[in-house]
């Protein structure tokens, strides 16, 4: 449902992203994981529309939204009204479906969104993005600066929502071992570049990916372990 | 006492203009971070208008809406020039506004001669605790008040207004939900071109506008715009009230030429006391 094809995105002279082409399936969970600087939330962003592309293609069958990199919350409004705009290219919006889905927002709406804690935020966050009612959710940084049970928590819920209403995800996460955990394939970016592909579990035994961007850390290991051990912090 | 409060209730009417003119000022500078210095310019065609409509038998009402919307399409056309081209720096913008006041002040000259300009207003007056207070005063008060709430139930209520607010509060997360904020910001400029109508219309009756009136109209709204930090239209109304009536009351016990020193004055101190306040609000 989404091919990007040879996709080239430049910031003057820099290049981030460089001719990168991958694939994702209607209902598919994909990793995108990278280093810093390797150009992921400026190719997550170029696949939003936000980031206009120097060459290459972006055809998506359904509609995309996003959670953000740091929530990006509307900080003086309220949950519901952060919500309500996640909405704002559709024509009928139902809150209902979102509080069903993401039950404990429907608790919190007259909050301030600025006033929460991260994991709340980034709950509105996801919910946000799924008032567009999207056929892919591109999300960037699921588990940055929170916990690691709010981020199991936050885990379940993509999987709750893949499951129930085949939506597909695209997972920007340097936090590798949750990218690998959630997601059963996955991408490695480098410079700009995708220079390893393939399913996650082998991802995370090959030694070059893991020597060269993951550290010394056993990411295979990790991956057999519980889920809540998932957000343990990865050496890049 | 009597005298007291006729400059009370007259600098209340006047600081009410420049309040309309001021949250103007704020709408645009909230969605666009740019300050729009053609504000009173767009006022003073407001007021012009009417009188011109009301001179062609346009009857009372129907005149005075007919001129605040011509305002409201003047202030579309600014932001077009403005921010119309994507990219525009604000600083940029700002000196196109500048430019833009210039060329309505000559359209201004052009249309309506360089002579005071005074359409027909509410006649009569009240006596409010022995003072004789104009009616046509007292509708700029009420009228003030009526737009105030109509804005503030536009920005909480209406989606429309979210969308403005949004923009305002995270361009980059509006832009990610697929709100077009160069087309929020042309709103602001809309929006702000019939808060400066309004202000326009309502004290044109009682204070014959020209374009001289430009200056003082432009820095008592940017005056009450920075009392209300560029960012909150309620205390920018309070602080064109606070403008008015100080105005009101140097005009009055001192000189009347000294009106638009104060606004400088007030201004200055307002941006010296808030200016950390200032800074705060720009970070957060």
């Amino acid at each position: 449902m989404l091919r990007i094809d040879d996709l080239v995105v430049r910031y003057g002279s820099a290049v981030a992203v460089d001719g990168v082409s991958f694939e994702v399936g209607a209902g598919e969970m994909v990793a995108l994981v990278g280093p810093n600087g390797a150009g992921k939330s400026t190719l997550i962003n170029a696949i939003s529309g936000l980031v206009p592309p120097h060459s290459g293609t972006v055809a998506c069958e359904g509609r995309i939204a996003q959670v953000p990199e740091g929530r990006q919350m509307f900080a003086d409004m309220s949950v519901e009204d952060n919500l309500l705009l996640g909405g704002w290219s559709i024509r009928n919006r139902d809150l209902g479906e979102v509080y069903d889905l993401l039950p404990d927002l429907a608790g919190m709406r007259k909050r301030k969104a600025g006033r929460l804690s991260g994991g709340q935020q980034q709950m509105v966050a996801v919910g946000r993005a799924l008032m567009a009612r999207p056929d892919l959710l591109a999300i960037d940084e699921l588990s940055l600066g929170l916990a690691p049970l709010v981020v199991a928590e936050l885990a379940e819920h993509l999987r709750f929502l893949n499951r129930e209403r085949g939506t597909a995800v695209l997972l920007v996460e340097q936090e590798v071992t949750l990218a690998f955990d959630v997601c059963p394939r996955a991408l490695v970016l480098e410079a700009g570049r995708i220079i390893a592909a393939g399913p996650s579990v082998e991802l995370a035994q090959s030694e070059t990916v893991r020597k060269a961007y993951f550290g010394d850390l056993a990411v295979a290991e990790m991956m057999t372990g519980p889920t809540a051990q998932a957000t343990t912090e990865v050496s890049t | 006492m009597t005298e007291l409060v006729a400059y009370l209730i007259s600098g209340i009417a006047l600081g009410s203009s420049f309040a309309l003119i001021g949250s103007g000022i704020v709408v645009v500078h909230r969605v666009t971070r740019v300050v729009n210095f053609a504000q009173g310019s767009v006022a003073i065609v407001g007021g012009m208008a009417s009188a011109t409509l009301l001179d062609g038998r346009l009857p009372h009402g129907l005149g005075e809406i007919a001129a605040v919307l011509l305002s409201g399409v003047l202030g579309l056309v600014i932001g077009l020039l403005a921010i119309g081209r994507r990219g525009t720096p604000p600083l940029i913008s700002l000196i196109v506004t500048l430019g833009a006041s210039m060329l309505v002040s000559a359209a201004i000259i052009w249309l309506w001669g360089q002579d005071p300009v005074t359409p027909p207003g509410l006649r009569g007056s009240v006596t409010i605790l022995g003072a004789e207070v104009e009616r046509q005063r007292l509708l700029v008060v009420v009228a003030t008040g009526v737009a105030f709430a109509a804005l503030a139930l536009f920005f909480s209520r209406s989606y429309l207004g979210k969308g403005l607010t949004a923009s305002a509060s995270n361009p980059f997360a509006a832009r990610m939900v697929g709100i077009d904020v160069r087309k929020m910001g042309l709103l602001a400029f809309g929006l702000a071109g019939i808060l400066g109508g309004l202000a326009g219309v309502l004290i044109a009756p009682s204070n014959p506008l020209s374009f001289y009136s430009d200056l003082p109209l432009v820095l008592g709204g940017f005056a009450a715009a920075v009392f209300g930090g560029l960012t909150s239209p309620l205390r920018t109304l309070l602080g064109g009230l606070c403008l008015g009536v100080a105005g009101q009351l140097t005009a009055g016990y001192l000189n009347g030429s000294y009106q638009t020193e104060m606004a400088l004055l007030l201004m200055l101190v307002i941006m010296i006391i808030r200016s950390r306040a200032l800074v705060q609000e720009e970070v957060k």
